[in-house]
């Protein structure tokens, strides 16, 4: 689904003794360029504050930006992986977009920082989510409804008294909530 | 090291399979937050699908891409459980009209999901490394999965009499095709072979756990075992198949290369 190629543009930078300081340059120069991107879905938290964004870094052939993906299914990687390639045109900067899977992506990477923005855009930032090792015999237990009930504080009103309506919401990341207190509706970004 | 192009596709052919199939609910489901759920569980299921079609396609070359993979093979080569191809509906020829029935996408769902958190725990070890990155994302998705339908299973189930009667109608019709999670395929020998793969008679004890103890909640009886073995993951398929692919497969081959 890339197209790894190195532009005119990158070619000509100096690329004999001082090609790792260049590139060194030149990654640091696309981090800047790439920090203002958000997440097409919610424009207040960068795709580095979510975990998206992993590394720029030199590879064989060139710059290379390395994302993962959120849920497998997605629909926003396409649109971030042009957002990402526009964002590096404007410095004529081209670079091959890495999608790796591993470690698999989780919100508990996201900052605090992203957490405060999400509630003050009105989304409930996700809890931290305890992942079960590989092979581990709790599998058979994820079948069972015992797991307690989270609670999920209102972004509007910081009640502890709300209600989930829908596991499902607008996008695969968010569950869809209502307080009981201020009885706002509002989106609750799972644990994954 | 990587999995027998054939194991991926068998993977790869579930979900793609079944994801369409719970994509037919978009814009009909029975409430407005049960058809936004079953299209959020459709498009993780094709997510997952690509994922194994694109690590697929690199060990074909010759061209192939997720798209060849998914648009241009025909029905003897699809490699997914019968159980993910039929309609939702009560037994039927295909040809025949019908009701979509909740409960029986619920209990398909159900059956499916609990077979694959287990598989997809396991393969978490494969020795695919690929595969084993997809697994481990794909374990996190169908773990919800799994919850959403077994929390509706226990609705339908312990709910009324009309609901308790379509669930076990369900359920006695969709149990016999779990028969096939248990026989070993071709692919399956050649990726447990080489360490790719896992060897599913080792899931079954857990996956009648699973299976037993929500029944038992949702006050369901687990119809007794047949002898009939379905053959989905070997290319015999359902004539139901047929007709999944020429509604999916028709845009991509009736416009090559379309984009938009």
């Amino acid at each position: 689904m890339t197209t790894p190629s190195i532009t005119a543009n990158a070619v000509e930078q100096p690329l004999d003794r001082h090609a790792s300081l260049a590139m060194t340059e030149m990654a640091q120069r696309a981090w800047a360029l790439l920090e203002h991107l958000s997440d097409p879905e919610i424009p207040v938290v960068s795709l580095r504050e979510l975990g998206i964004l992993r590394d720029v870094r030199e590879g064989a052939l060139g710059l290379e930006v390395v994302i993962t993906p959120t849920y497998s299914g997605c629909p926003a990687m396409g649109q971030i992986e042009d957002d990402v390639k526009a964002a590096l045109a404007t410095e004529g900067l081209q670079a091959t977009v890495v999608t790796q899977l591993a470690p698999a992506w989780t919100t508990d990477w996201m900052t605090e920082a992203a957490k405060d923005k999400l509630r003050a855009y009105g989304i409930a930032p996700p809890h931290a989510c305890a992942s079960a090792p590989a092979g581990s015999a709790n599998v058979v237990q994820f079948a069972a409804r015992s797991a307690k009930a989270e609670v999920v504080h209102c972004p509007q009103c910081g009640s502890a008294n709300t209600t989930e309506t829908s596991h499902f919401g607008s996008t695969a990341c968010k569950a869809l909530y209502r307080c009981l207190d201020c009885m706002e509706p509002f989106d609750y970004f799972k644990p994954y | 090291m990587n999995a027998p192009v054939d194991y991926l596709l068998h993977l790869a052919d579930n979900a793609l399979i079944l994801g369409q199939r719970n994509a037919e609910w978009c814009g009909h489901g029975p409430i407005l937050e049960e058809d936004i759920a079953l299209s959020n569980n459709s498009l993780d299921l094709i997510g997952q699908a690509r994922m194994l079609y694109q690590h697929a396609a690199e060990q074909i070359g010759n061209g192939a891409t997720e798209d060849t993979l998914a648009y241009f093979r025909d029905v003897p080569d699809f490699r997914n459980y019968t159980l993910c191809e039929l309609p939702h509906m009560p037994l039927m020829a295909a040809t025949s009209k019908g009701d979509r029935d909740f409960a029986m996408t619920i209990v398909r769902n159900f059956l499916y999901s609990s077979l694959m958190v287990l598989v997809w725990d396991q393969l978490q070890n494969s020795k695919d490394t690929q595969l084993a990155a997809i697994a481990a994302k794909s374990l996190k998705e169908v773990r919800y999965h799994l919850r959403h339908s077994r929390d509706w299973l226990l609705r339908l189930g312990d709910g009324t009499d009309a609901s308790h009667a379509k669930a076990q109608a369900a359920l006695d019709q969709l149990l016999p095709y779990c028969q096939e999670f248990w026989t070993t395929s071709p692919q399956e020998a050649a990726a447990l072979a080489n360490g790719t793969g896992i060897d599913m008679a080792t899931l079954q004890a857990d996956w009648n756990q699973i299976v037993d103890e929500a029944l038992q909640e949702a006050t369901l009886k687990r119809p007794a075992a047949g002898g009939f073995v379905p053959t989905g993951k070997q290319g015999l398929h359902s004539e139901h198949l047929g007709f999944v692919l020429a509604e999916m497969q028709s845009l991509a081959r009736q416009h090559p290369g379309a984009t938009w």
